[in-house]
């Protein structure tokens, strides 16, 4: 007699993975997915030739000077913008967080009431990110003319959207018990979401901030073009004139940037470890 | 004040019957151990008197209030009143011990002393006065992470001793304790109560712990009382009967049976 030890859940993994690959065919179709293009001789040549405007980086001090008034107002916007979208994605965020529902004890009288506000927090957060930055910036434009205004507004918007549901997936994700013992005994939302979530979140909340503050770098290049000021603007205008030098100067600030945001989560994370 | 049970019946989301009809009465400064095997319904119990679980059917009465009938602010200044010390205590790992017992309080401090003794604890004498009961006061300031299993019970024992709830529960609270020290911490929670005059229910694995500490027994079997008796009325038959499952009487520092080396100790959960 044959015990039978084959895993259960092997069949249905195999029907997943196939089904997977069927699905991604016709997507790779539609897209022109064509790797091999790449490495035809004409392609590298022309890529080559595109890269190869880009040397040698622009040096001069007058450029470097406008560089640097650049990237300031380009950091003075991501943080501004991050600071707002903050100030939408907390209490969106945590409004979406099961674990801090005090209705769900037991379970006790009014969970619609939670259950309705948890999907109007997330009906909310789905349309502040579904629209994108750049029509956010474009509207705005029209209010408060070309400039970083518009600019930052359109970033806080989009992005509460975006910090906004990965705080309430972070928070719901974290071991939820802590945080159920002291709403057990009493305690309110917000002292059991510090004591009880904050202490295992806190390092991937800062984490994924950063990086959004990092992406809000970044973004600042597409709303350069609608005149919110910044390294996007500088880079709108040097790729309009052709110049690869300055493009080059401007994507070699951008990895600095980048580098410097990725160095400050490790720290942030080091320290709350 | 205390709290009665009637007719309460708690059925699990699976469909499993955890409480089949339980009455219990117990009065205020009673001191009430639970005991029973393993799956019996003793932590379910115990959380349906922490009015953390509402029951499928029958009347829960805790400390004057309704909980299920009373409204929500009503009910959560009750459960500010009620203290449970769970068996294997969810504390976040990066927390400190003064941080951990001194959320013992959070259901009675306004939210911005709650903010403030995050930034600098607030009462870190009351904490080690409490730590200090349980020989545990030079670790105030270490992390949670860095403590043993037994360690952190205590901790968790501190915290609901800080919040002096007038009703004390506790589930296992020294499930992952050495015999001698499970003998102190037990003594210690009664002793609290007595002085406290307040009303102290525990789930105890160690049948004779139950016994020797605690006035009244309560025998917990398939989720219904099978035995409510002062301990000196207990017999060895009835504790026989209620066990039967597990095969022989779990007694405090040693194994019942012979068990193979290597298996944890038995635990009910």
């Amino acid at each position: 007699m044959s015990t039978p030890v084959r895993d259960p859940a092997a069949l249905p993994r195999l029907g997943w993975t196939l089904l997977a690959l069927v699905l991604l065919w016709p997507l790779l179709r539609l897209t022109d997915f064509r790797p091999a293009a790449l490495f035809e001789a004409g392609n590298l040549q022309a890529m080559g030739h595109f890269l190869g405007g880009f040397l040698p980086p622009e040096t001069a001090p007058e450029f470097l000077a406008m560089l640097a008034r650049a990237t300031v107002e380009t950091l003075a916007m991501a943080t501004a913008g991050i600071a707002l979208s903050m100030l939408l994605a907390v209490p969106l965020g945590l409004l979406m967080t099961r674990s801090l529902s005090i209705s769900r004890l037991g379970p006790g009288r009014g969970g619609w009431v939670g259950q309705i506000l948890r999907g109007l927090a997330r009906g909310v957060l789905a349309v502040l990110r579904g629209v994108p930055e750049l029509v956010w910036a474009l509207l705005f434009v029209r209010v408060f003319g070309l400039g970083a205004a518009a600019g930052v507004l359109a970033l806080g918007i989009t992005y509460g959207g975006m910090l906004g549901k990965v705080y309430g997936e972070i928070l719901e994700s974290t071991d939820a018990r802590p945080a159920r013992i002291l709403l057990e005994a009493g305690s309110g939302r917000l002292a059991a979401l510090c004591y009880g979530l904050l202490p295992n979140a806190a390092q991937e909340l800062v984490s994924y901030t950063v990086y959004r503050w990092e992406c809000a770098v970044r973004a600042s290049v597409v709303m350069g073009f609608v005149g919110a000021g910044g390294l996007g603007q500088l880079m709108d205008q040097s790729m309009k004139m052709l110049n690869g030098g300055e493009a080059a100067s401007i994507l070699a600030t951008f990895l600095v940037l980048v580098l410097a945001a990725d160095g400050l989560s490790g720290f942030l994370r080091r320290r709350l470890a | 004040m205390g709290f009665s049970l009637e007719g309460v019946r708690l059925t699990h989301a699976n469909g499993f019957h955890a409480l089949r009809g339980v009455d219990l009465h117990v009065a205020a400064g009673e001191r009430v151990a639970l005991i029973g095997a393993s799956g019996a319904g003793k932590t379910t119990l115990l959380r349906v008197l922490a009015a953390s679980l509402r029951p499928t059917g029958g009347r829960v009465r805790l400390l004057g209030g309704e909980p299920w009938v009373d409204s929500p602010r009503v009910l959560r200044r009750l459960r500010s009143r009620i203290g449970l010390v769970h068996q294997s205590p969810p504390i976040p790992p990066r927390q400190r011990v003064v941080t951990a017992v001194l959320a013992g309080r959070l259901g009675q401090w306004p939210l911005w002393k709650a903010l403030a003794s995050l930034v600098l604890p607030v009462d870190p004498e009351g904490a080690a006065r409490e730590l200090a009961r349980l020989d545990m006061a030079e670790r105030l300031y270490a992390r949670c992470d860095r403590l043993s299993g037994g360690q952190l019970q205590r901790v968790a024992l501190a915290r609901v001793l800080y919040q002096q709830p007038e009703l004390l529960l506790a589930d296992e609270p020294v499930s992952a304790m050495d015999p001698a020290l499970s003998e102190l911490t037990v003594a210690l929670l009664n002793e609290e109560a007595v002085r406290r005059g307040v009303t102290l229910v525990a789930s105890l694995h160690a049948v004779d712990l139950a016994l020797r500490h605690f006035p009244r027994v309560v025998g917990v079997k398939e989720g219904a009382i099978a035995f409510d008796l002062p301990a000196a009325e207990v017999t060895e038959a009835l504790l026989r009967d209620l066990y039967a499952a597990e095969g022989a009487l779990p007694l405090a520092g040693e194994m019942p049976g012979t068990p193979a080396p290597g298996l944890p100790p038995l635990r009910c959960a």
